[in-house]
This record gives structure tokens, sequence and C-alpha cells, in this order.
């Protein structure tokens, strides 16, 4: 097989799994209210900030051991990140539940508005990054060349996985995921049988927050650089992750962020990178008219 | 039994929390400063927005258990009717309004120096541009992030049209219209079959797409640099001091004094009577069944296809109409820059007229013209807040959809007075 093919497949699997982890925000809410979280994806800016923060605060501590040090990393990132969500749902959804039906949507662009000017002012408009805290990488030799995975590649991959891994039990085995798949099947019927729903929506924002923290790490450790501006983009690819997976269902989440980073992983190795985001917002329009339920989700049907 | 005292102790709490909440939430971001690979503090920053946070909840908590605020917090929950409906024999109180500010319209441009004048089209390019979202977000209530790829369609078709067609302004006005309308269709048509909040985010990718292409097809549009774009002309009159290729410029053919500001004085003119034409036909449009049709979709979808209207074509109307009058005012936005670049199609630029829908109020006319100019003239003037703005217009955009969902000024419209001799 092709080097370059085998090369941009690892590529894209990485890739892939972290919009995997954020789709999975877009999908959980989409599923339990019905509503596009535009704010996610400023959220998971937030969350590079703060794993930036979180490192260089723990290194300036004089913690030097890179499992400490990302463990504590990931558990600050999480909890303030987390945080973030509840706030955005207590503020800019809550109060809209009973409104308009754009009403909601208008407030989370305004969020995401909020977010990105508010990290622009504080932290100022240039790129911030972090140092490469994992070094070296395997080789396979392939034919004449060389297939490179970076341990960074692979620790990324991994925590992807035991992240999807942590939340499947938590939905699948816990009482707050019993709860949440009620409210998601039927909330007037869950809140009738005592489920307190507007804590159970409160929940799933800052489950959604937590794994786009997860992401936010993931992706800084990976190209080490980010701006305000990096939510915008990854946010719309998450949601086509999460539409192709077919939106409201979480391994269709993950399945989705898988193929949208490989496919374009493969497109920006053989065809150009210059349209890589063009190739995927282009995916996700073609997705939306043929396939609109995705490919594990189904269709939609409007009740009265 | 008396009424209970006003209780502090439950504002207290709410507002400690809060600002403990803001501490954790601000703290990192606004305190700890990247620099490089390292940091620094900015400790007193923290403590300035934890205290705006913990008193402005202070306050709202103590106003919410008063009395007057439990008054508020109802009629806030209430109003949920869309239209306004007044008395047949109603005449508003601002009927005397619109001539006047016609008026001004007409003597403004005598006294106006060319800043102002600059100013103020570009207030009248945003009213264009809010006049057609509101089409498709406050009549039709489908939500368009995507619209500036309308306006960067005429904005580039002007330039593109010059460039390897040899058009002007007067042949792309028209053709920019019809080409942002096709554009609207081919995107819209298979996408208003589905859930509405689906609309949006495909909006929002065809915005990037056709920014993104922009920017990238460097042999074809010039990319980042963008592409220069010819001066407006009349009638093939010239507004320069002196006319290419021998021809008569305009300030000569009439015999007037020569006069730097005339090409922005044309497209001035222009841009008023397109902006009144375009006010004409929505207030037509609005009166006619399509109009009745989309407002009808925005309030009840099930209950409208369940007697008969055919929604995508509804929908359809509206969002094409929309990104026609986006089309047309790209071509003015063009021709008034002289110069194009994908850096003036930016989402920010959606969400900005978006922000004029919204805060004139969903459908209204004259909100969204008064909000156009207040959103586009006053950064003009306190441009030392500019790096503010983006934040303002969020906190606008989530304060108005808590406070008034339908916008500044609600939708009124008169109700008709039954004849006597009909039967009801």
């Amino acid at each position: 097989m092709d080097g370059i093919f085998l090369q941009q497949m690892v590529n894209g699997l990485t890739l892939g799994s972290v919009y995997g982890l954020i789709a999975i925000g877009y999908t959980m809410v989409y599923g339990i209210i019905g509503m596009i979280n535009f704010a996610h994806g400023e959220v998971y800016m937030i969350s590079a900030y703060l794993s930036a923060i979180g490192l260089a605060l723990l290194a300036s501590f004089g913690l030097e051991s890179f499992p400490l040090l990302i463990f504590g990393t990931l558990l600050f990132t999480v909890c303030v990140t987390g945080l973030y969500g509840w706030v955005i749902e207590r503020i800019a959804y809550r109060p809209l539940r009973n409104s308009t039906r754009l009403a909601p949507l208008i407030s989370a662009i305004g969020i995401s508005l909020i977010l990105q000017n508010y990290v622009q002012i504080s932290q100022g408009a240039r790129q911030q990054g972090i140092p490469t805290l994992l070094d070296g990488a395997f080789r396979l030799p392939i034919g004449e060349g060389f297939l490179q995975i970076s341990y960074t590649k692979v620790f990324i991959l991994v925590a992807a996985f035991a992240g999807m891994a942590a939340l499947t039990w938590v939905i699948r085995c816990t009482r707050l995921g019993r709860m949440c798949r009620a409210t998601q099947q039927d909330r007037k019927m869950a809140q009738i049988l005592g489920i307190d729903t507007d804590r159970v929506i409160s929940w799933v924002f800052v489950i959604g927050a937590a794994m786009a923290a997860l992401a936010g790490l993931l992706i800084t450790l990976n190209y080490g650089t980010f701006d305000f501006y990096a939510g915008f983009v990854i946010g719309i690819k998450a949601f086509t992750a999460a539409v192709l997976g077919g939106i409201g269902s979480l391994p269709g989440a993950m399945l989705g962020g898988l193929i949208l980073g490989v496919a374009e992983a493969q497109f920006s190795g053989i065809v150009n990178t210059d349209y890589k985001d063009v190739f995927s917002f282009s995916l996700l329009v073609l997705i939306l008219i043929f396939r609109p339920q995705g490919l594990l989700g189904r269709p939609q049907v409007a009740k009265v | 039994m008396a009424e209970p005292s006003l209780d502090i102790r439950q504002p207290l709490l709410d507002s400690l929390l809060a600002g403990l909440i803001a501490l954790v939430v601000f703290g990192p971001i606004v305190g700890v400063v990247l620099d490089g690979y390292s940091f620094h503090l900015e400790s007193s920053r923290v403590a300035w927005i934890v205290g705006a946070v913990m008193l402005g909840r202070f306050l709202l908590s103590l106003f919410l258990h008063s009395a007057g605020g439990r008054g508020w917090l109802q009629r806030l929950e209430g109003g949920g009717a869309g239209v306004q409906v007044l008395p047949p024999e109603h005449r508003s109180h601002l009927r005397w309004l619109l001539p006047l500010v016609l008026l001004a319209a007409v003597v403004f441009p005598f006294f106006a120096g060319k800043y102002l004048l600059t100013v103020v089209i570009l207030g009248l390019i945003y009213v264009l541009l809010g006049l057609g979202l509101n089409i498709v977000v406050g009549l039709a209530g489908l939500l368009d992030l995507g619209y500036v790829a309308f306006y960067a369609i005429g904005a580039y078709g002007l330039a593109l049209g010059y460039e390897y067609l040899g058009l002007g302004f007067w042949s792309v006005l028209p053709l920019a219209a019809l080409m942002a309308a096709l554009a609207g269709a081919l995107l819209g048509f298979p996408v208003l079959r589905m859930h509405g909040d689906y609309l949006a985010i495909v909006t929002l990718g065809f915005g990037e797409i056709i920014r993104l292409v922009l920017n990238n097809w460097l042999s074809f549009t010039g990319g980042p640099n963008g592409m220069s774009v010819p001066a407006p002309t009349f009638l093939g009159l010239e507004f320069g001091r002196r006319a290419r290729d021998g021809g008569v410029p305009f300030h000569e053919f009439f015999g007037i004094a020569y006069n730097p500001n005339l090409k922005f004085l044309f497209i001035y003119v222009v841009l008023l009577l397109t902006v009144l034409l375009v006010l004409y036909v929505k207030g037509r449009l609005v009166r006619m069944p399509i109009g009745r049709a989309w407002e009808a979709l925005r309030e009840d979808e099930i209950a409208c296809r369940a007697m008969g209207l055919n929604h995508v074509l509804v929908k359809l109307s509206a969002f094409m109409l929309g990104a026609s009058t986006a089309g047309l005012a790209g071509v003015f936005f063009a021709s008034y820059q002289g110069f194009v670049n994908p850096t003036s199609f930016t989402f920010f630029e959606s969400a900005l007229i978006l922000a004029i829908v919204v805060l004139g109020g969903m459908g209204s006319t004259l909100g969204v013209v008064l909000a156009a100019f207040m959103l586009t003239v006053a950064p003009e003037l306190l441009r030392s807040f500019a790096d503010y703005r983006v934040l303002l217009f969020g906190m606008l955009m989530v304060l108005m959809m808590i406070w008034r969902p339908r916008g500044l000024i609600r939708i009124s419209r008169r109700g008709f007075a039954r004849r006597p001799g009909v039967a009801p």
C-alpha cells in the first residue's frame, strides 16, 4: 500500500477521534433539547486555552513528570470547562426554554461571539502555543519509506477512546445516564416520573463541555498552537461529524468523527490542503441534503 | 397578613455563589495571560470582573425578590403573540416621521462632507442587508447564518464581471440580484425541506465555503489581495476629474464644477432609491398572500402544511428574495469601496446583520432601519470601544433574546373593519 495513504490514515484517525469527542457535545444537546448548541465550538476553544494555562501553571509549580502534568491539566481543564458548559446553559438556554424556536439559536450565537471576543481581549489576538511534551515516534518500515506514528498520536487515540468508553459507561450504567436517556426519549414523561429535567439538561451541557475539554487538551498536545478563532472551524467540523453519524446518536458521533477525520486527511493528502475546509463543509451540505438522518440515526418525524 | 419585609439573605447568598462561579470561570482566562511558553498574572482584572458579577447578581436578585420584580418577571414570560393587531381606525403617532426622514435624506447630501457621506452610505448598505435578512429571519423565521455569502456574490459579481466580461455597475446590478437569488435557490431548495435548525448550519457552512474559495482561488479572484472594482457611471459618463479614452466626464457634460464627492453622491442617490424601492416592495409583499404565508409558516409550520401550503416553495421565495437583496447590497458595497477582498465577508459580518435584525425587531421594517444605523454609525463615532464591539453585539443578542425575543419594536398592523351588511 501507498505510504502517504497509510500516513494520512493515521493522521485522520487521530484527528477524527478528537472530532468525535467534540461531536458528542452537539449530539447529546441536540438529542435532549432538539437544538444546535452553536457555542460548543467556542467551548472547545476555551478549553484549549485552559489546557495551556493549566500546563503553564503546573509547570511553574515545578511539576516535571509527564503523566502527572497531563493528569493535573486534564482535571483542571475538564472541571473549569464543565463549569463553562453549565453557565452557558444557565444564561443562554434555560431562560428561553418556552420562547420562540429561533431565540435559543440566536442567544447561543451571541454567547459564541462573547466568548471569542472575551478571550481575544484577555489573552491577546496572537497565536498561543505549548512546547512539545512527548517526543519521539514509532517508525514502521513500509516499502522504501517509514510510517511514522508519534507517541503523541498514540496517546491521543488511547485517551480519546478512553474518554468515549467512560462516557458510554456513564450513559449506560449510572443513574445519571438513565435519567439522561429517559429525558431524551420524552422530556414531559420523565418530568412526570420525578426526574428534575432542568438538572439533567444542565448535566448534559456539562458532559458535552467536558468531552470538548478532553478534545481541547489533546489537539493542543498534537498541534501545539491555537488562537481565539480556532473554535469556529472545528465547531462546524464536529457538527458535520455529528450529522454524518446521525445526530442524537452517541456511537454515531464517534463513527462520524472518525470517518470525517480520515476523509479530510485523505483529501488533503491526495488533492490539496488549501481546500480541506471547503471539502468538509461541502460534505456537511451534501449529507444534510441526501441523508439528513445520518448513518446511524433514525429519520425524524414531526408530531403534533 | 403583612407583606413580608425585603429579605436580604437570599440575594446575598445568590451573589456569593455567582461570585464563586465567576472566579472559577473567569479566573484562569482573564487572570493568567499566556506569554510565549510562560505567563504573567493579572489578578486585579479578575477582582474587577468578580466584583461586577457579584454586584450585578445581588441587585438582580434583590429586584426579582421585590414585588415590582415579580410583576416584571411575569410580564416577561407573557407576551407570546407574534403580531400586535391594532384597531382598524388606529392612526400611528409616528406617521409624520417618515416624510421627515425622507426630507432629511434628500437634503442631507448638500451639507455633508465626504466622511459623513461615506458613513451614511455604509449605513444604508446595512439597511439594505438588514431588510433582506429581515424577510428571511424575521418574516419567514428561517435562520440564515451565511447571509454574507450572497453579499459576497454581489460584490464579487461586479469585480469579476468587470475583470473578465467588461460589465459595469448598471449591468451587474440586476445580474447580481439574479445570481444571488439563484444561488439561494440552489442552496435552499434541498435544505428547506428539512428541520429548521439544519438550515442555520448549512448556510453557515455555505458562507464559509464561498469565503474560502474566494480566498484560495488565486488565479481567478486574486485571493486575499482582492480585486479592484470600476467606479460607477451615469449613462456612460464618468465621475472622475478626467474620463478615460477621451470621453467627457460627468461634471463637464452638465457644466457644473468638479466635485470629488460626485461618485459618492451618485452612489448615495442610487442606493437611497434602491432602499426605498425595497421598502415599498416589502411593504406590499407582507400584505399579499405570500407575505401572510411567510408569517404563518413562522408561527406554526405543521398547521400551515395541514392547510395545504407548500412550505418549501413559500420558504424558498423568502430565502431567494432575501438573497437577491444581499446581492444588490454587495454591488453597492463593492463600488463604494472601489475594491473587494475576502476579509469583508467573514462570519462576523453575518452575525452583525443578524444583530441588526434581532435588535430592530423580527419583521419590523422601521426597527431594522433604525438598528442598522445604530449598529453601523455608532461604532464609527465610538472608535475607542472598537475592541469591545463584538462583545457588545454578543451581549446584545443574548439580552434581547431573554428580554424581548421579538425585538425592540413589535410588529403591528391594523385590523380590518367589518363592513356593514356583510355576513360575518
